[in-house]
């Protein structure tokens, strides 16, 4: 029966071509910019997300704390041991990490840790002979640290190995680069510690977020040090771990073991996450708008053919159909146009995305891109499907419902 | 008046007492007031009478379309009147045609995929059906039209392949409401002679319902109506 009613909506369809055209026209460009509103938005959230990763990595472990009244720790039934941790406000905590070999002992007995890198921070001005720029600097070992950034492929001018090799080789932000108008290999000097530290540029780097490449430098870890003055302690440690998605759990579980400060990422950027998530929340919604438009269309155009079919839903049944066969007529006519509708517009919002991707956009805000940066996601076709078969369903299940109960003998009656 | 082979037979179609009303522009409209009749297979009857006495009526009421709010219509001895709506339009699609004033045919289909809907309904592939519905138009002269959508036909050949549509499933009554009512007296003849060359040939019981009186004379049977009633049960 499913085939009969099938071959009767697609002669139905393709008889009211203009009608039809114009509902599966407002589905086409709702899924497509849905589509592409999600690829955009998504994408400026992954690549922000990708580029703090690679730069400030998963977890950071810092301030060792005194928990007063905070920290609630429970053991279940069966033995294994589960921490929740509930509250910092109370917690006294002591600037930076005063025994690192042994924290850093703790945290590679977890076996989501898939690297460590020590950092030593501090406030300095860099000079270049002819103008000076305040910056924040970075001391760490270049080995450890390349195990959680990617400061390796962020390095757009010079190398990584430079520094490796050079107690006095310094990597400095793009923006600090053009500001200074530096190149690898120019001497510089970094002011404000115990004593000016005499440094040679080794490679510019560029992680895309404008906080980070205007204001921050790397150097050796000792060097560091002795520019500051701090032989010991104060430093933080940068953790990376294989699945950066379950960083809650897992810094919730070091902090209850170390002692120490620990967040995650997604904490730490929470902020931003949740601006683009209202965005994306929000550019849904509006783009939702116009699936439910084309919705409306649906419905006018369905309920419209349901009077004008009352007559042959009359001789249909009269010839023996039933009441849920008319209704199934008038529901495939929907799943057509949907699922034209849906291959169409996820089609035309693949295409507008690759075009957009290739638009050339200059964005230097709280990152730094060329180009517009789209997310390739299945989960936004999925989504911009769900929501038109929702709207195409309910436009159709009601002149649908409303066919099948037509009355043919009055109908007939009626007609004649 | 010419006699149907089986006038001896047991009655394929009785009707007892059938009374329906239904409201009409706000208005109750008593349309049959206690019809009783019965047909036969390989009988012609016609239905005759003035507009609004309720012959259209009584061949929905018999074609299972609508419910009597009295009496009992018996089709092959089986009440029909209260059976339930699958038993119902079951019977409709194996057992009733139906020929409109107006053809009625659905004209996004060709004239033999409008054949062919019976077939299919009733379980028939595609293919089959559409074989079947091929060799029922030949046999109505439209073998070289079967490819034609329904708008593309003339009145009289609609009219034709609206019958063929009523008789593909072999159907043991045929209602037919005004079939000629819209033709000229050339196809209303053609249509008239292809009902009664049916009926003979297939053993149906063919209720007419027409308002040309020379047509229901040629009839086996004739069934005057007026005001809701056989206008011969009006009389005694």
């Amino acid at each position: 029966m499913n085939s009969l009613s099938l071959k009767l909506a697609l002669r139905f369809v393709f008889a009211r071509k203009r009608a039809m055209s114009m509902s599966l026209l407002g589905i086409v460009f709702g899924i497509a910019f849905f589509v592409v509103t999600q690829a955009q938005t998504s994408g400026f959230e992954v690549f922000f997300i990708r580029t703090i990763l690679g730069t400030n990595g998963s977890i950071r472990v810092s301030d060792r704390f005194q928990d007063l009244d905070g920290t609630v720790s429970k053991v279940s039934k069966d033995g294994s041991a589960r921490f929740i941790f509930r509250s910092r406000e109370n917690a006294r905590y002591v600037e930076g990490i005063e025994y690192p070999q042994i924290v850093r002992q703790a945290l590679e007995d977890f076996p989501q840790v898939s690297g460590i890198s020590e950092i030593l921070e501090g406030t300095a001005v860099l000079d270049s002979g002819s103008r000076k720029h305040v910056v924040q600097v970075h001391g760490l070992r270049i080995k450890d640290h390349l195990m959680v950034s990617d400061l390796e492929n962020q390095v757009i001018h010079g190398s990584v190995e430079r520094l490796a090799s050079d107690r006095s080789g310094v990597l400095v932000g793009s923006r600090i680069a053009e500001r200074l108008r530096l190149e690898p290999g120019d001497r510089v000097t970094l002011i404000g510690g115990t004593e000016n530290e005499q440094l040679r540029v080794s490679g510019i780097f560029e992680t895309g977020v404008s906080q980070i490449d205007k204001n921050r430098l790397y150097l050796d870890l000792s060097t560091l040090r002795s520019f500051l003055g701090k032989p010991f302690g104060g430093s933080v440690f940068q953790v990376s771990v294989k699945d950066p998605d379950a960083v809650a759990g897992i810094a919730a579980q070091m902090q209850e073991t170390i002692g120490h400060r620990v967040v995650g990422w997604q904490e730490r950027e929470k902020v931003w996450l949740e601006v683009f998530k209202a965005l994306r929340v929000s550019s849904a919604i509006t783009v939702s708008s116009i699936l439910l438009l084309s919705g409306l269309g649906m419905f006018n155009v369905f309920a419209i053919m349901v009077i004008e079919k009352s007559r042959d839903v009359a001789i249909l049944r009269s010839m023996g159909f039933t009441p849920r066969d008319v209704s199934a007529v008038f529901l495939w006519q929907g799943g057509i146009v949907l699922f034209a509708g849906i291959l169409l517009g996820s089609a035309l919002g693949f295409l507008t995305t690759y075009g957009i991707s290739r638009i050339p956009l200059r964005i230097r805000g709280i990152f730094s891109t060329d180009s517009f940066v789209v997310n390739w996601d299945l989960s936004h076709y999925l989504w911009a499907a769900l929501i038109s078969t929702l709207f195409v369903g309910v436009a159709s299940w009601i002149p649908a419902r409303r066919a099948a109960r037509i009355e043919p003998a009055k109908i007939i009656r009626e007609t004649l | 008046m010419s006699t149907p082979s089986q006038a001896g037979s047991d009655p394929l179609l009785l009707v007892e007492g059938l009374k329906h009303s239904f409201t009409e522009a706000g208005e109750r409209v008593r349309a049959l007031r206690g019809v009783s009749f019965e047909a036969r297979g390989g009988q012609v009857t016609a239905i005759s009478g003035p507009s609004g006495c309720g012959k259209s009526t009584l061949l929905y009421l018999l074609g299972l379309l609508d419910r009597p709010e009295a009496g009992e219509i018996f089709l092959g001895g089986r009440p029909m009147a209260q059976a339930d709506d699958d038993s119902r339009t079951a019977l409709r699609n194996e057992s009733i045609g139906f020929v409109f004033q107006f053809h009625f045919l659905i004209k996004e289909l060709t004239a033999r995929e409008n054949v062919a809907l019976p077939l299919r309904k009733a379980g028939s592939g595609e293919e089959k059906a559409l074989e079947q519905a091929d060799r029922l138009l030949g046999q109505l002269g439209l073998g070289e039209k079967t490819e034609r959508f329904a708008n593309k036909l003339s009145g009289g050949e609609q009219q034709r392949v609206a019958i063929a549509r009523a008789l593909a499933n072999s159907p043991s009554l045929l209602l037919a409401d005004e079939p000629t009512g819209n033709l000229d007296s050339e196809n209303s003849e053609k249509v008239f002679q292809l009902l009664l060359r049916f009926a003979r040939e297939r053993e149906i019981a063919v209720l007419l319902v027409t308002h040309n009186p020379d047509l229901a004379e040629r009839c086996d049977q004739c069934l005057p109506m007026r005001d809701g009633l056989i206008a011969l049960d009006l009389e005694s």
